[in-house]
């Protein structure tokens, strides 16, 4: 496989008059990698994305591919293929006409791209579609071919902007596995924009998250989940429980919060921002659903929390346990379903016991609103 | 119920009349191209004759006209369909703030009588003319060229109307899609966004053919040397028009049953086509084995385009052998025993009166000699009673000239009139 083209951005603002859709992002890219950038619909990671695939000028900072500056290289000219969110299937070319589009602006000859289309429809499983019209198609199908016509082009970098979100579920998990399939293939840089964390972590090799125009953090699914570095990477990325408070004593990378509903719980200082967190800071505790276990009731302690249940949910594998939360929202429990039952608590409190470990311990911040 | 059935019946009379409103008159004159009368008119039913279809071919100033209409027509579809597009694409572009205004300016020739953008397309070329130093023969002042111009001012501004309203629907995705794939401006315009708008231009290059073959009110100031058909009808109307130009009339309104029906016909085929392509299985397609369905299969337009199709041939071959001649003589032979006879009755009274005066005068010889006003007999011509043999007083013996025909005068030149004073 090859190393592929990475991709750099530098320094990136985009403006639109007043309005900042980009602030400062530093991204790297690696050649080859699956790259995410998970982030709330109008977070400014479409705009990335053009800004990579040359349909808009960045205002100040560069975008580089495989280490050149793209600065006035128009979309036609870049070593990138976009797959876009309506997949803007030529409506009137067939699909092999549709799939060879780059090879005819060429100036291909005809049979050398029926070749080429029938490759590529190999490829993509569509055996013998090539002389269907998109319109005939069904939705998987399309973004198979839409998938088809950009690797036609040879880039070195696909770009998806959302390319899944049309689909329905089923299908959406399924293309999920193929398209990581297809780039482990065709071994080239994905660049690819999502709202749905679950795309993002399964996928990626790495994901950025991004809020309003800022890059909060960058890193592996695993670190994304487990180490959060802002409060919004905490809340977006998976479910999570918040406890707010204020730092009442450091010790090491672990931190003790005293929280306004719990009292004084124990959690592990997120890596990114050890060192900066004070005595006497507005701080945010996150405890993930899964992380809790069973306690003995009334258990006093910097790891045990006491609340009441409002109601369980039965999942197969787990319980889903809503217990009263912070400022009227519920706090969520998952635990393995083991044959007992929770009926019986519900209306009474329940203690919950979490290992510190698992508890993340960040600066007060903006929380995603879902 | 009977509510229902009156409402019913009182649809079917309203559909009756529209049509009869909307039709009537193209049928009429339809008929009127078959008749022998040399003054359009479809009753009496005279002769079933081809004679105006023939006629109209020998016309030289109309055979020009059409090909002048075509020339002009050709040139303003090529003009105005390029200003549309041009138009369209620039009100799609164009800043939002600016799209009302330029809409607007853009609009405005529609709104603006054709006189005068006739005039004033006559005017402004002519000072350009002038100023560029050139002759009055010169292209600029081209007949041709001015009724293009002239026309193409408002023409563009359809052609635009129609373009828009396709390219509202295009997607703007599809040219960044063509960007991104490497193809240039030109490129993407060429093989993406035409091929999107090829039905529109197709809907706006047939508009602005028929508006430019219709048109009379700019063409009257700019044809020039070349006068367009409309122009030569116009001219040929003020000298009294013969069946020829209904026979014209005939012709184009079968081109537009033909356009209309292969046009329905080939809509209709493409859905069929495509539902055969919907049901169809893989292999089919990759085979080539897919059996489209036939042309004339369950597609009514395509079943009447070819009747009518025969049917003219079959009348233009009946045409080629049929000669209405024995019929006109027969016609012709049947007019001059009415006529004669008439003239028989009138000379047969004018005979009683002489007798009669004579026998008053026998009795009154002083009183002046008075000539009889009593009504005369009509030839139920239309034209007043001007070439009934009757009205000439003198002569009566003599038979009068055949073909009562063409002449708009009324009653005017009555000598009857003359002397009721």
């Amino acid at each position: 496989m090859s190393a592929g083209v990475g991709v750099n951005l530098e320094n990136l603002w985009i403006r639109f008059g007043d309005f900042v859709a980009v602030r400062d992002a530093n991204v790297n890219i690696n050649g080859g990698d699956f790259f995410s950038f998970l982030g709330p619909s109008g977070c400014g990671k479409t705009t990335i994305l053009r800004a990579v695939s040359g349909f808009l000028e960045p205002s100040e900072g560069n975008v580089l591919i495989g280490g050149n500056n793209m600065k006035g290289i128009g979309p036609n000219k870049r070593p990138t293929a976009l797959i876009f969110q309506n997949l803007a299937l030529f409506p009137l070319m067939k699909v092999w006409e549709n799939i060879t589009f780059s090879m005819e602006i060429k100036g291909a000859s005809a049979k050398e791209r029926r070749k080429r289309a029938d490759e590529l429809l190999d490829m993509i499983a569509l055996t013998g579609q090539g002389d269907k019209l998109p319109a005939e198609l069904s939705g998987g199908q399309k973004q198979r071919v839409a998938i088809a016509r950009a690797l036609c082009a040879e880039p070195d970098v696909l770009l998806l902007d959302e390319p899944l979100s049309a689909l329905d579920l089923k299908l959406r998990q399924h293309m999920r596995s193929e398209l990581r399939e297809i780039q482990k293939r065709v071994g080239i840089t994905f660049i690819y924009i999502t709202h749905d964390q679950g795309e993002a972590l399964t996928m990626s090799d790495n994901v950025a998250v991004m809020r309003a125009g800022v890059i909060d953090q960058i890193g592996d699914g695993k670190t994304i989940y487990n180490d959060p570095s802002t409060a919004f990477a905490a809340s977006f990325v998976g479910e999570n429980n918040v406890f707010r408070g204020t730092v009442k004593k450091v010790i090491g990378n672990e931190v003790m919060i005293n929280t306004n509903r719990s009292g004084d719980l124990m959690a592990r200082i997120s890596s990114n921002n050890v060192g900066k967190m004070k005595e006497g800071d507005d701080a945010m505790l996150f405890i993930r659903p899964e992380a809790f276990s069973l306690a003995p009731l009334g258990t006093q302690g910097d790891h045990f929390v006491t609340a009441e249940v409002h109601k369980e949910e039965f999942e197969g594998n787990v319980f889903n346990i809503f217990m009263e939360g912070e400022g009227g929202k519920e706090m969520k429990v998952s635990l393995p379903n083991l044959g007992q039952s929770f009926e019986s608590h519900r209306g009474e409190p329940m203690t919950l016991e979490y290992d510190v470990h698992n508890a993340v311990a960040l600066p007060a911040g903006v929380l995603a609103t879902e | 119920m009977k509510n229902f059935s009156l409402m019913r019946i009182s649809i079917w009379v309203y559909l009756a009349l529209f049509f009869a409103y909307l039709l009537g008159p193209l049928v009429i004159m339809s008929v009127t191209a078959f008749n022998s009368p040399g003054f359009p008119r479809a009753a009496p039913w005279e002769c079933l004759t081809f004679e105006w279809f023939s006629a109209l071919f020998q016309d030289e100033r109309i055979l020009n006209g059409i090909k002048n209409s075509v020339l002009v027509g050709i040139g303003t579809v090529i003009l105005s369909v390029a200003m549309g597009l041009a138009g369209a694409l620039m009100l799609t572009q164009i800043w939002p703030k600016l799209r009302a205004t330029y809409y607007t300016i853009i609009i405005a020739p529609i709104l603006v009588p054709g006189v005068v953008i006739g005039i004033s397309t006559l005017v402004f070329w002519d000072r350009v003319n002038r100023m560029l130093g050139l002759d009055a023969d010169s292209f600029l002042s081209s007949g041709l060229f001015l009724t293009v111009i002239g026309q193409s001012t408002f023409i563009a501004s359809y052609c635009m109307l129609v373009l828009v309203a396709r390219l509202q629907r295009y997607d703007n995705a599809l040219t960044e899609a063509a960007l991104d794939l490497g193809a240039s401006h030109a490129q993407t315009f060429r093989k993406v966004l035409l091929p999107f708008m090829r039905p529109a231009i197709a809907s706006a290059a047939v508009l602005a053919f028929l508006a430019s073959f219709e048109n009379y009110n700019t063409t009257t100031f700019t044809f020039g040397e070349y006068p367009t058909l409309t122009i030569e009808l116009a001219q040929k109307v003020r000298y009294g028009i013969t069946p020829a130009i209904s026979a014209l009339a005939f012709i184009i309104v079968l081109l537009t049953v033909f356009a209309a029906l292969f046009n329905e016909a080939k809509i209709r085929r493409q859905e069929l086509v495509a539902a055969a392509r919907k049901t169809a299985t893989v292999e089919e397609l990759e085979t080539g084995k897919l059996r489209l369905p036939g042309f004339l299969s369950s597609n009514t337009a395509a079943v009447l385009l070819v009747v009518v199709a025969m049917a003219t041939i079959a009348v233009v071959g009946t045409a080629t052998v049929y000669s209405p001649a024995q019929c006109i003589a027969d016609v012709k032979e049947t007019k001059r025993l009415e006529t004669e006879l008439r003239i028989q009755e009138l000379l047969q009274r004018r005979a009683d009166e002489a007798a009669r005066r004579a026998a008053e005068e026998g009795e009154q010889s002083d009183q002046a000699p008075a000539t009889d006003a009593t009504p005369k007999p009509s030839n139920d011509s239309g034209f007043g009673n001007v070439f009934n043999p009757g009205t000439l007083q003198d002569g009566g013996t003599e038979t009068p000239e055949e073909e009562p025909e063409n002449s708009g005068s009324g009653g005017v030149f009555d000598p009857g009139n003359l002397q009721s004073n």
